[in-house]
Protein backbone atom coordinates (compact mmCIF):
# COMPACT_ATOMS: atom_id res chain seq x y z
CA UNK A 1 0.00 0.00 0.00
CA UNK A 2 1.02 3.61 -0.83
CA UNK A 3 1.39 6.38 -3.61
CA UNK A 4 2.14 5.75 -6.80
CA UNK A 5 3.67 8.37 -8.84
CA UNK A 6 2.39 8.51 -12.56
CA UNK A 7 2.90 10.32 -15.39
CA UNK A 8 0.31 10.93 -18.66
CA UNK A 9 0.77 12.59 -21.89
CA UNK A 10 -2.32 13.93 -24.68
CA UNK A 11 -2.05 15.66 -27.49
CA UNK A 12 -4.44 17.49 -29.58
CA UNK A 13 -5.47 19.24 -32.77
CA UNK A 14 -8.51 21.44 -31.66
CA UNK A 15 -10.63 23.20 -34.75
CA UNK A 16 -10.54 26.95 -34.42
CA UNK A 17 -14.80 27.61 -34.36
CA UNK A 18 -17.74 25.48 -35.77
CA UNK A 19 -16.99 23.13 -38.96
CA UNK A 20 -18.39 22.50 -42.42
CA UNK A 21 -19.22 26.03 -43.57
CA UNK A 22 -21.63 29.50 -42.06
CA UNK A 23 -20.37 30.28 -38.02
CA UNK A 24 -20.13 34.36 -38.78
CA UNK A 25 -20.24 36.94 -36.77
CA UNK A 26 -20.49 40.73 -37.62
CA UNK A 27 -19.05 43.63 -35.94
CA UNK A 28 -19.72 47.46 -36.50
CA UNK A 29 -17.40 50.11 -35.97
CA UNK A 30 -17.79 53.84 -36.04
CA UNK A 31 -16.10 56.86 -34.61
CA UNK A 32 -17.90 59.61 -32.08
CA UNK A 33 -18.25 62.86 -32.17
CA UNK A 34 -14.88 63.13 -30.05
CA UNK A 35 -13.12 61.30 -32.61
CA UNK A 36 -12.66 57.98 -30.40
CA UNK A 37 -14.38 54.95 -31.70
CA UNK A 38 -17.17 52.59 -30.62
CA UNK A 39 -16.56 48.81 -31.39
CA UNK A 40 -20.17 46.82 -31.41
CA UNK A 41 -20.21 43.33 -30.75
CA UNK A 42 -22.85 40.98 -29.26
CA UNK A 43 -19.58 38.76 -29.01
CA UNK A 44 -19.54 37.99 -24.88
CA UNK A 45 -16.02 38.42 -23.05
CA UNK A 46 -16.81 35.87 -19.83
CA UNK A 47 -13.52 36.35 -18.49
CA UNK A 48 -11.47 35.27 -21.40
CA UNK A 49 -9.83 38.75 -22.91
CA UNK A 50 -12.84 39.22 -25.87
CA UNK A 51 -12.81 42.72 -25.24
CA UNK A 52 -9.76 43.27 -24.89
CA UNK A 53 -8.54 41.40 -28.23
CA UNK A 54 -11.25 43.11 -30.08
CA UNK A 55 -10.20 46.61 -28.47
CA UNK A 56 -6.58 45.92 -30.15
CA UNK A 57 -7.46 44.55 -33.15
CA UNK A 58 -9.98 47.20 -33.76
CA UNK A 59 -7.00 49.82 -32.88
CA UNK A 60 -4.71 48.46 -34.77
CA UNK A 61 -6.49 48.55 -38.44
CA UNK A 62 -8.20 52.09 -37.34
CA UNK A 63 -4.45 53.35 -36.43
CA UNK A 64 -5.62 55.05 -33.45
CA UNK A 65 -4.50 54.37 -30.35
CA UNK A 66 -6.12 51.18 -27.94
CA UNK A 67 -7.43 53.90 -25.84
CA UNK A 68 -9.17 55.75 -28.60
CA UNK A 69 -11.34 52.32 -28.63
CA UNK A 70 -14.40 51.04 -26.91
CA UNK A 71 -15.64 47.58 -27.15
CA UNK A 72 -19.60 47.85 -26.50
CA UNK A 73 -20.59 44.37 -25.63
CA UNK A 74 -23.67 45.35 -24.07
CA UNK A 75 -26.72 43.81 -25.42
CA UNK A 76 -26.50 40.83 -27.90
CA UNK A 77 -30.84 42.27 -28.50
CA UNK A 78 -29.31 45.94 -30.33
CA UNK A 79 -25.97 44.63 -31.51
CA UNK A 80 -24.81 43.06 -34.45
CA UNK A 81 -25.12 39.05 -34.75
CA UNK A 82 -22.82 36.82 -33.47
CA UNK A 83 -23.15 33.18 -32.98
CA UNK A 84 -21.67 33.29 -29.55
CA UNK A 85 -18.39 32.70 -27.14
CA UNK A 86 -18.01 29.35 -27.59
CA UNK A 87 -15.92 26.22 -29.98
CA UNK A 88 -12.93 28.90 -29.48
CA UNK A 89 -13.78 30.95 -32.43
CA UNK A 90 -14.01 34.50 -30.45
CA UNK A 91 -10.44 35.93 -31.66
CA UNK A 92 -10.45 34.13 -35.12
CA UNK A 93 -13.79 34.59 -35.90
CA UNK A 94 -15.28 38.01 -34.30
CA UNK A 95 -11.45 38.94 -34.86
CA UNK A 96 -11.90 38.98 -38.64
CA UNK A 97 -15.20 40.49 -38.22
CA UNK A 98 -13.41 43.56 -36.14
CA UNK A 99 -10.39 43.97 -38.94
CA UNK A 100 -13.35 44.36 -41.83
CA UNK A 101 -15.36 46.46 -40.18
CA UNK A 102 -12.29 48.80 -38.87
CA UNK A 103 -11.02 48.90 -42.27
CA UNK A 104 -14.26 50.42 -44.03
CA UNK A 105 -14.21 52.84 -40.81
CA UNK A 106 -10.83 53.80 -41.49
CA UNK A 107 -11.05 54.27 -45.29
CA UNK A 108 -14.12 56.84 -44.35
CA UNK A 109 -12.00 58.68 -41.62
CA UNK A 110 -9.16 58.95 -44.20
CA UNK A 111 -11.53 60.38 -47.09
CA UNK A 112 -12.68 62.96 -44.20
CA UNK A 113 -9.21 63.95 -43.31
CA UNK A 114 -8.26 63.76 -47.02
CA UNK A 115 -10.49 66.78 -47.89
CA UNK A 116 -9.15 68.83 -44.76
CA UNK A 117 -6.14 68.07 -45.64
CA UNK A 118 -6.67 68.85 -49.70
CA UNK A 119 -5.07 65.79 -50.64
CA UNK A 120 -5.59 62.34 -51.98
CA UNK A 121 -6.51 60.16 -49.70
CA UNK A 122 -4.47 57.33 -50.96
CA UNK A 123 -1.36 59.24 -50.05
CA UNK A 124 -2.31 58.90 -46.07
CA UNK A 125 -0.97 57.17 -43.03
CA UNK A 126 -1.94 56.82 -39.56
CA UNK A 127 0.76 56.73 -36.65
CA UNK A 128 -1.04 54.69 -34.08
CA UNK A 129 -0.88 57.81 -31.75
CA UNK A 130 -3.91 59.67 -32.61
CA UNK A 131 -2.44 61.68 -35.81
CA UNK A 132 -3.17 61.17 -39.53
CA UNK A 133 -0.24 62.46 -41.95
CA UNK A 134 0.89 62.56 -45.75
CA UNK A 135 3.17 59.86 -46.32
CA UNK A 136 6.76 61.38 -46.74
CA UNK A 137 5.27 64.74 -45.16
CA UNK A 138 4.96 64.23 -41.51
CA UNK A 139 3.97 68.15 -41.25
CA UNK A 140 1.15 67.81 -43.23
CA UNK A 141 -0.98 66.39 -40.79
CA UNK A 142 -4.51 66.29 -39.03
CA UNK A 143 -5.60 64.46 -35.69
CA UNK A 144 -8.00 61.36 -35.94
CA UNK A 145 -10.20 63.56 -33.94
CA UNK A 146 -9.86 66.45 -36.06
CA UNK A 147 -10.80 64.19 -38.94
CA UNK A 148 -13.70 62.29 -37.17
CA UNK A 149 -15.31 65.43 -36.29
CA UNK A 150 -14.72 67.43 -39.85
CA UNK A 151 -16.50 64.05 -40.78
CA UNK A 152 -19.65 64.80 -38.41
CA UNK A 153 -19.83 68.41 -38.28
CA UNK A 154 -18.67 69.66 -41.87
CA UNK A 155 -18.71 66.96 -44.44
CA UNK A 156 -21.96 64.95 -43.14
CA UNK A 157 -19.57 61.57 -43.60
CA UNK A 158 -20.28 58.70 -41.34
CA UNK A 159 -16.76 57.15 -39.94
CA UNK A 160 -17.90 53.96 -39.54
CA UNK A 161 -17.40 50.27 -40.93
CA UNK A 162 -19.25 47.31 -41.12
CA UNK A 163 -17.60 43.57 -40.95
CA UNK A 164 -18.84 40.02 -41.13
CA UNK A 165 -16.40 36.53 -41.01
CA UNK A 166 -18.86 33.72 -42.66
CA UNK A 167 -17.20 30.40 -43.24
CA UNK A 168 -17.99 29.26 -46.70
CA UNK A 169 -19.68 25.85 -46.88
CA UNK A 170 -17.09 23.36 -47.44
CA UNK A 171 -18.58 21.12 -50.57
CA UNK A 172 -18.22 17.78 -50.34
CA UNK A 173 -16.24 15.75 -53.04
CA UNK A 174 -18.73 13.47 -54.80
CA UNK A 175 -16.13 10.78 -56.09
CA UNK A 176 -13.26 10.81 -52.54
CA UNK A 177 -16.37 12.36 -49.92
CA UNK A 178 -12.97 14.68 -49.09
CA UNK A 179 -14.17 18.09 -48.08
CA UNK A 180 -12.81 20.93 -45.78
CA UNK A 181 -14.72 21.15 -42.34
CA UNK A 182 -12.49 23.48 -40.53
CA UNK A 183 -10.35 26.29 -41.59
CA UNK A 184 -7.60 26.52 -38.66
CA UNK A 185 -6.08 23.84 -36.25
CA UNK A 186 -4.58 24.59 -33.31
CA UNK A 187 -2.64 22.28 -31.22
CA UNK A 188 -1.28 21.46 -27.72
CA UNK A 189 0.94 18.64 -25.88
CA UNK A 190 0.07 18.28 -22.13
CA UNK A 191 1.89 16.16 -19.66
CA UNK A 192 0.76 15.76 -16.28
CA UNK A 193 2.19 14.16 -13.27
CA UNK A 194 0.27 12.67 -10.57
CA UNK A 195 0.03 10.55 -7.22
CA UNK A 196 -2.28 8.27 -6.64
CA UNK A 197 -3.07 6.61 -3.34
CA UNK A 198 -4.05 3.28 -3.38
CA UNK A 199 -5.81 3.46 -0.08
CA UNK A 200 -7.54 6.38 -0.53
CA UNK A 201 -7.80 5.96 -4.78
CA UNK A 202 -7.32 10.08 -4.26
CA UNK A 203 -5.57 11.57 -6.50
CA UNK A 204 -2.67 14.65 -6.36
CA UNK A 205 -1.60 16.75 -9.11
CA UNK A 206 1.98 16.85 -8.63
CA UNK A 207 3.52 18.82 -11.84
CA UNK A 208 2.04 20.17 -15.18
CA UNK A 209 4.06 21.20 -18.38
CA UNK A 210 2.35 22.33 -21.54
CA UNK A 211 2.63 23.43 -24.89
CA UNK A 212 0.52 25.29 -26.85
CA UNK A 213 0.16 26.29 -30.79
CA UNK A 214 -2.36 28.87 -31.02
CA UNK A 215 -1.45 30.92 -33.78
CA UNK A 216 -0.02 34.22 -32.91
CA UNK A 217 -0.49 35.04 -29.28
CA UNK A 218 -2.41 38.80 -29.93
CA UNK A 219 -1.71 39.60 -25.91
CA UNK A 220 0.17 37.06 -24.83
CA UNK A 221 -0.09 37.78 -21.09
CA UNK A 222 -3.91 37.06 -21.97
CA UNK A 223 -3.33 33.64 -23.54
CA UNK A 224 -1.23 33.20 -20.40
CA UNK A 225 -3.66 33.72 -17.72
CA UNK A 226 -6.25 31.53 -20.12
CA UNK A 227 -4.37 28.77 -20.19
CA UNK A 228 -3.17 28.75 -16.41
CA UNK A 229 -6.82 28.90 -15.35
CA UNK A 230 -8.60 26.33 -18.20
CA UNK A 231 -5.80 24.01 -17.40
CA UNK A 232 -7.70 23.45 -13.99
CA UNK A 233 -11.15 23.85 -15.36
CA UNK A 234 -9.96 20.83 -17.38
CA UNK A 235 -8.38 19.18 -14.28
CA UNK A 236 -11.60 20.05 -12.30
CA UNK A 237 -13.79 17.98 -15.50
CA UNK A 238 -11.06 15.15 -15.10
CA UNK A 239 -11.04 14.45 -11.15
CA UNK A 240 -13.61 16.29 -9.79
CA UNK A 241 -16.63 17.71 -11.20
CA UNK A 242 -19.95 15.32 -11.48
CA UNK A 243 -23.32 14.67 -10.24
CA UNK A 244 -22.24 11.18 -9.69
CA UNK A 245 -22.11 8.98 -8.07
CA UNK A 246 -24.91 9.72 -5.63
CA UNK A 247 -26.78 6.83 -3.28
CA UNK A 248 -29.38 5.25 -4.06
CA UNK A 249 -30.34 7.51 -6.65
CA UNK A 250 -30.21 11.24 -8.98
CA UNK A 251 -32.41 13.02 -6.34
CA UNK A 252 -29.68 12.68 -3.90
CA UNK A 253 -27.18 14.20 -6.35
CA UNK A 254 -25.24 17.27 -5.57
CA UNK A 255 -26.78 20.55 -5.79
CA UNK A 256 -24.43 23.20 -3.84
CA UNK A 257 -20.93 23.48 -4.12
CA UNK A 258 -20.72 21.46 -0.66
CA UNK A 259 -20.99 18.43 -2.94
CA UNK A 260 -20.65 19.33 -6.32
CA UNK A 261 -16.45 19.34 -6.04
CA UNK A 262 -14.19 21.11 -7.75
CA UNK A 263 -10.03 21.77 -6.94
CA UNK A 264 -9.51 24.86 -4.80
CA UNK A 265 -6.71 26.95 -4.30
CA UNK A 266 -4.69 24.07 -1.85
CA UNK A 267 -5.04 21.37 -5.29
CA UNK A 268 -3.21 23.24 -7.62
CA UNK A 269 0.73 22.69 -8.84
CA UNK A 270 2.68 23.97 -10.77
CA UNK A 271 2.27 24.57 -14.49
CA UNK A 272 5.02 25.31 -17.08
CA UNK A 273 3.56 26.83 -20.46
CA UNK A 274 5.37 26.95 -23.56
CA UNK A 275 3.47 28.78 -26.63
CA UNK A 276 4.70 28.32 -29.93
CA UNK A 277 3.81 31.27 -32.33
CA UNK A 278 3.03 30.15 -35.58
CA UNK A 279 1.04 33.18 -37.21
CA UNK A 280 -2.21 31.34 -38.85
CA UNK A 281 -2.99 32.41 -42.13
CA UNK A 282 -6.82 33.25 -42.01
CA UNK A 283 -6.72 34.59 -38.54
CA UNK A 284 -6.48 38.67 -37.86
CA UNK A 285 -3.13 39.83 -37.09
CA UNK A 286 -2.01 35.43 -37.30
CA UNK A 287 -4.12 34.96 -33.93
CA UNK A 288 -6.22 31.56 -33.31
CA UNK A 289 -6.53 31.88 -29.93
CA UNK A 290 -6.44 29.22 -27.16
CA UNK A 291 -10.08 28.88 -26.37
CA UNK A 292 -11.61 25.43 -24.72
CA UNK A 293 -7.91 24.10 -26.25
CA UNK A 294 -6.87 25.47 -22.60
CA UNK A 295 -8.94 22.35 -20.76
CA UNK A 296 -8.77 19.62 -23.42
CA UNK A 297 -5.19 18.05 -23.03
CA UNK A 298 -5.60 17.54 -19.56
CA UNK A 299 -8.51 15.52 -19.50
CA UNK A 300 -6.59 12.53 -21.28
CA UNK A 301 -3.25 13.07 -19.91
CA UNK A 302 -4.70 12.82 -16.28
CA UNK A 303 -6.49 9.52 -17.48
CA UNK A 304 -3.36 7.94 -19.28
CA UNK A 305 -1.36 9.40 -15.85
CA UNK A 306 -4.01 7.11 -13.63
CA UNK A 307 -3.13 4.28 -16.05
CA UNK A 308 0.89 5.12 -15.55
CA UNK A 309 0.16 5.28 -11.89
CA UNK A 310 -1.50 2.22 -10.78
CA UNK A 311 -2.46 0.33 -13.88
CA UNK A 312 -6.38 1.28 -14.12
CA UNK A 313 -7.98 2.37 -17.20
CA UNK A 314 -10.47 4.30 -16.37
CA UNK A 315 -12.81 6.00 -19.33
CA UNK A 316 -15.47 7.54 -17.96
CA UNK A 317 -15.18 10.94 -16.32
CA UNK A 318 -14.45 11.94 -13.99
CA UNK A 319 -11.72 9.84 -12.69
CA UNK A 320 -13.01 9.78 -9.28
CA UNK A 321 -11.60 7.54 -5.82
CA UNK A 322 -13.99 5.55 -5.95
CA UNK A 323 -13.00 4.13 -9.55
CA UNK A 324 -9.98 4.00 -8.66
CA UNK A 325 -10.30 1.80 -6.19
CA UNK A 326 -12.77 -0.41 -7.92
CA UNK A 327 -10.11 -0.42 -10.50
CA UNK A 328 -7.29 -1.61 -8.13
CA UNK A 329 -9.19 -4.57 -6.87
CA UNK A 330 -10.52 -5.97 -10.32
CA UNK A 331 -7.07 -6.08 -11.11
CA UNK A 332 -5.97 -7.60 -7.97
CA UNK A 333 -3.72 -5.20 -6.83
CA UNK A 334 -1.93 -2.10 -8.15
CA UNK A 335 -0.29 -2.42 -11.64
CA UNK A 336 2.31 0.33 -12.25
CA UNK A 337 3.42 0.11 -15.39
CA UNK A 338 6.88 -1.61 -15.78
CA UNK A 339 8.19 1.58 -16.27
CA UNK A 340 7.65 2.92 -13.25
CA UNK A 341 8.67 -0.17 -11.53
CA UNK A 342 12.17 0.18 -12.50
CA UNK A 343 12.58 3.11 -10.95
CA UNK A 344 13.08 5.56 -13.89
CA UNK A 345 12.70 8.61 -12.21
CA UNK B 1 -42.87 43.69 10.61
CA UNK B 2 -41.20 46.51 11.31
CA UNK B 3 -38.04 47.34 9.32
CA UNK B 4 -34.94 47.73 12.19
CA UNK B 5 -32.55 51.08 11.53
CA UNK B 6 -29.26 49.91 11.73
CA UNK B 7 -26.59 51.42 12.34
CA UNK B 8 -22.54 50.85 11.85
CA UNK B 9 -19.40 51.71 9.97
CA UNK B 10 -19.20 51.15 6.13
CA UNK B 11 -15.67 51.17 5.32
CA UNK B 12 -15.19 54.31 7.77
CA UNK B 13 -17.96 55.68 6.91
CA UNK B 14 -20.82 55.98 9.24
CA UNK B 15 -23.94 54.69 7.57
CA UNK B 16 -27.71 54.11 8.75
CA UNK B 17 -30.49 51.85 6.70
CA UNK B 18 -32.91 50.06 7.35
CA UNK B 19 -33.17 46.76 7.44
CA UNK B 20 -36.08 43.65 6.91
CA UNK B 21 -37.00 41.39 9.44
CA UNK B 22 -34.47 38.18 9.15
CA UNK B 23 -32.34 40.13 6.68
CA UNK B 24 -29.18 38.73 5.15
CA UNK B 25 -26.26 41.26 5.26
CA UNK B 26 -25.30 40.70 1.75
CA UNK B 27 -28.86 42.16 0.50
CA UNK B 28 -28.83 44.60 3.01
CA UNK B 29 -25.28 45.92 1.38
CA UNK B 30 -26.79 45.54 -1.59
CA UNK B 31 -29.81 46.78 -1.55
CA UNK B 32 -30.17 48.77 1.35
CA UNK B 33 -26.87 50.58 1.74
CA UNK B 34 -25.99 50.45 -2.31
CA UNK B 35 -22.60 48.75 -1.70
CA UNK B 36 -22.57 46.32 -5.02
CA UNK B 37 -19.51 44.80 -4.63
CA UNK B 38 -20.20 41.78 -2.09
CA UNK B 39 -21.48 39.52 -4.83
CA UNK B 40 -24.44 36.99 -4.27
CA UNK B 41 -22.82 33.35 -5.34
CA UNK B 42 -24.51 30.74 -4.04
CA UNK B 43 -26.60 32.33 -1.03
CA UNK B 44 -25.54 29.41 1.80
CA UNK B 45 -22.05 30.04 2.84
CA UNK B 46 -19.92 27.90 0.27
CA UNK B 47 -18.86 29.85 -2.77
CA UNK B 48 -17.02 33.11 -1.08
CA UNK B 49 -18.15 35.45 -3.22
CA UNK B 50 -19.79 37.90 -0.26
CA UNK B 51 -17.31 37.60 1.67
CA UNK B 52 -16.62 41.23 3.80
CA UNK B 53 -14.69 41.61 7.14
CA UNK B 54 -17.02 42.64 10.31
CA UNK B 55 -14.69 43.98 13.14
CA UNK B 56 -11.50 42.89 11.31
CA UNK B 57 -12.64 39.17 11.12
CA UNK B 58 -13.33 37.66 7.17
CA UNK B 59 -17.78 36.72 7.55
CA UNK B 60 -19.65 35.51 4.24
CA UNK B 61 -22.19 38.33 4.64
CA UNK B 62 -25.25 36.11 3.31
CA UNK B 63 -25.52 34.10 6.36
CA UNK B 64 -24.82 37.24 8.49
CA UNK B 65 -27.96 38.85 10.08
CA UNK B 66 -27.73 42.23 8.81
CA UNK B 67 -29.02 43.18 12.58
CA UNK B 68 -26.20 41.52 13.90
CA UNK B 69 -23.62 44.75 12.51
CA UNK B 70 -25.13 47.32 14.25
CA UNK B 71 -22.28 49.77 15.65
CA UNK B 72 -19.64 47.11 14.05
CA UNK B 73 -17.38 48.28 11.48
CA UNK B 74 -18.12 46.43 7.80
CA UNK B 75 -15.14 46.60 5.15
CA UNK B 76 -15.95 45.53 1.79
CA UNK B 77 -13.91 45.98 -1.68
CA UNK B 78 -16.03 49.03 -2.41
CA UNK B 79 -13.90 50.19 0.81
CA UNK B 80 -10.17 49.71 -0.91
CA UNK B 81 -8.91 52.21 -3.16
CA UNK B 82 -8.54 55.45 -1.90
CA UNK B 83 -10.44 57.55 -4.66
CA UNK B 84 -9.02 57.19 -7.64
CA UNK B 85 -5.67 55.61 -6.03
CA UNK B 86 -5.98 51.51 -6.05
CA UNK B 87 -5.13 49.81 -2.79
CA UNK B 88 -1.73 47.86 -3.45
CA UNK B 89 -3.47 44.68 -3.55
CA UNK B 90 -5.87 45.78 -6.86
CA UNK B 91 -2.69 46.97 -8.29
CA UNK B 92 -1.13 43.28 -7.20
CA UNK B 93 -4.77 41.46 -8.95
CA UNK B 94 -4.12 43.96 -11.84
CA UNK B 95 -0.63 43.34 -12.63
CA UNK B 96 -0.78 39.56 -12.20
CA UNK B 97 -3.78 39.15 -14.50
CA UNK B 98 -5.70 37.58 -10.93
CA UNK B 99 -9.00 38.57 -12.37
CA UNK B 100 -11.10 37.02 -15.59
CA UNK B 101 -14.64 37.44 -15.14
CA UNK B 102 -13.92 39.41 -12.10
CA UNK B 103 -17.12 37.75 -9.76
CA UNK B 104 -15.30 36.55 -7.30
CA UNK B 105 -12.69 39.05 -6.94
CA UNK B 106 -13.73 41.23 -4.24
CA UNK B 107 -14.15 38.51 -1.72
CA UNK B 108 -10.53 37.51 -2.96
CA UNK B 109 -9.57 40.78 -2.11
CA UNK B 110 -11.44 40.75 1.37
CA UNK B 111 -10.04 37.67 2.13
CA UNK B 112 -6.29 38.74 1.16
CA UNK B 113 -7.24 42.19 3.13
CA UNK B 114 -8.06 40.15 6.25
CA UNK B 115 -4.74 37.71 5.73
CA UNK B 116 -2.25 40.49 5.37
CA UNK B 117 -3.78 42.96 8.12
CA UNK B 118 -3.11 40.20 10.53
CA UNK B 119 -0.02 38.47 8.70
CA UNK B 120 1.77 41.14 6.83
CA UNK B 121 4.83 38.36 5.76
CA UNK B 122 2.09 35.19 4.82
CA UNK B 123 3.83 32.18 3.35
CA UNK B 124 2.67 30.30 0.27
CA UNK B 125 0.65 27.78 2.53
CA UNK B 126 -0.89 31.10 4.32
CA UNK B 127 -2.44 32.38 1.37
CA UNK B 128 -3.88 29.29 0.17
CA UNK B 129 -5.39 29.15 3.60
CA UNK B 130 -6.79 32.23 3.43
CA UNK B 131 -8.11 32.34 0.25
CA UNK B 132 -9.91 28.31 0.58
CA UNK B 133 -13.37 29.60 1.55
CA UNK B 134 -13.63 31.80 -2.31
CA UNK B 135 -14.06 29.65 -4.94
CA UNK B 136 -12.70 30.89 -8.33
CA UNK B 137 -13.75 29.42 -11.88
CA UNK B 138 -11.30 31.08 -14.11
CA UNK B 139 -8.43 31.81 -12.81
CA UNK B 140 -7.07 28.14 -11.74
CA UNK B 141 -6.00 30.20 -8.18
CA UNK B 142 -2.64 30.59 -9.15
CA UNK B 143 -2.55 34.54 -10.43
CA UNK B 144 -4.13 35.03 -7.55
CA UNK B 145 -1.75 33.44 -4.81
CA UNK B 146 0.86 35.23 -7.24
CA UNK B 147 -0.65 38.59 -6.61
CA UNK B 148 -1.51 38.13 -2.70
CA UNK B 149 2.09 37.08 -2.59
CA UNK B 150 3.34 40.24 -4.50
CA UNK B 151 1.14 42.96 -2.57
CA UNK B 152 2.63 40.95 0.70
CA UNK B 153 6.17 42.12 -0.71
CA UNK B 154 5.35 44.99 -1.89
CA UNK B 155 6.05 43.88 -5.38
CA UNK B 156 3.50 45.34 -7.36
CA UNK B 157 3.80 48.59 -9.19
CA UNK B 158 2.78 51.44 -6.77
Amino acid sequence: MGVHRGRGFAAINYPIGMNLGGDPSQALVHSNPDGKFTVALSSIDLGQGMKSVTRQIAAETLGVPVADVYVDTADSDTGPHCMGSFASRGTHRVGNAVIQAAQEARAVMLEAAAEELEVNAADLVTDGQGNIHVNGAPSRSITTMAACQAAQFKQGRTVSGRGIFLIPLSEVDAETGEMTPVSCFAHAALLVEIDVDDETGEVTVRDMQSAYELGRALNPKLVEQQLVGGAWMGMSHALWETTEPYYPDRNHGPVDFNHYLMPGPGDISPHHISVLERPAPDGPYGGKGPGEMCANPVLPAVANAVYDAVGVRIDELPITPEKILRGIRANGGVKPRQRLARGAR
Amino acid sequence: MARTPIVFMLNGSERASFADPGQNLLEFLRRGVGDLSPKYGCGQGTCGACTVTIDGETQLSCLTLAESVAGKHVQTAAGLAAGATLHPLQEAFMENFAAQCGYCTPGMLISAKALLDRNPTPTREDVVEAISGNICRCTGYEPIIEAILAAAKGRARA
